[in-house]
């Protein structure tokens, strides 16, 4: 009984020493990767959907032809493309901090982190494609 | 008798040693801080706006695919469940990107004292609010 244990001030002995316990495990597994492209992607994204919902707003009730050649516009299919790229990255990266906190048995965190990456990558890829086809379709 | 709250005290240290305190934070009995709040909401809305995502990737598809899917998202967004849908990614977003610069500046090192991080939390709930009803007054009608 841990309570108990823990009342009675019992404890399990432990034999290796601090650093021995972590040594190999790098640091904190993947060090300050994850943390800093969390960052990196939030600042892009403060401009690039400040730019998006300005130019959702600016095309309210607009028909197909109208939406597709702005989006089919250079600097726009960028812009898009930017915002797609930032924030596919941002969400994977937030949800993958959700499951990881969540989920606590070691398979299921395993399965839902792949399906979770995966479902991502083909929205994303889906995204991408119909913004390229606008880009190119003249 | 012992308090049966005893029953959680029933914490491990970072070495795996069992020690006696609570496991937190304890939600039942836990008060609701502007900052707790707004920390949970930062990650509803956050999930939130990734369930959003699928809005924006159809409404990309459809765009591409021609006039007729085109009208059928659209024809979705307009109506009264899509407006709804729509009306919460508005005050999501708003949230979100309010509270995400209000995390990149705790980031950088500044605003962690109390009447800061307090005033800053309220204004950010201020804003989201005031900013998703002055869209949808203005454009969205």
């Amino acid at each position: 009984m841990a309570a108990n244990e823990a009342m009675t001030g019992k404890q399990t002995a432990i034999m290796r020493s601090e650093l021995g316990r972590v040594r190999g495990l790098g640091t904190a597994r993947s060090g300050a990767a994850h943390w800093w492209a969390q960052r990196l992607t939030a600042a892009a994204l403060v401009p690039l959907a400040v730019w998006f919902v300005i130019s959702l707003l600016a095309h309210l009730g607009a028909e197909a032809p109208a939406m597709a050649r702005w989006a089919g516009r250079p600097w726009n299919s960028v812009l898009l493309l930017a915002l797609l790229i930032a924030l596919f990255h941002h969400l994977a990266l937030g949800l993958q901090v959700v499951i990881e906190d969540y989920v606590h048995g070691e398979g299921t965190k395993l399965v839902g982190l792949a399906v979770m990456k995966g479902a991502l990558a083909l929205l994303w890829l889906a995204a991408v494609v119909a913004v390229l086809k606008l880009a190119f379709a003249g | 008798m012992q308090d049966v709250r005893e029953a959680l005290m029933a914490g491990r240290a970072s070495d795996g040693r069992a020690v006696r305190r609570p496991l937190s934070p304890h939600l039942q009995v836990y008060r609701p801080q502007i900052t707790s709040t707004l920390s949970i909401l930062h990650r509803i809305t956050g999930i939130g706006l990734g369930a959003g995502t699928l809005l924006l990737v159809a409404w990309l598809v459809a765009l591409a695919s021609g006039a007729g899917p085109f009208a059928t998202v659209q024809w979705f967004i307009a109506s009264w469940l899509g407006r709804i849908l729509l009306f919460g990614w508005t005050a999501a977003l708003l949230f979100h990107f309010c509270n995400g610069i209000r995390h990149l500046a705790w980031d950088a090192g500044y605003g962690f004292e109390k009447p800061v991080y307090r005033a800053s939390g309220w204004a950010v709930v201020g804003v989201s609010i005031a900013a998703s009803l002055a869209i949808w007054a203005i454009f969205c009608r």
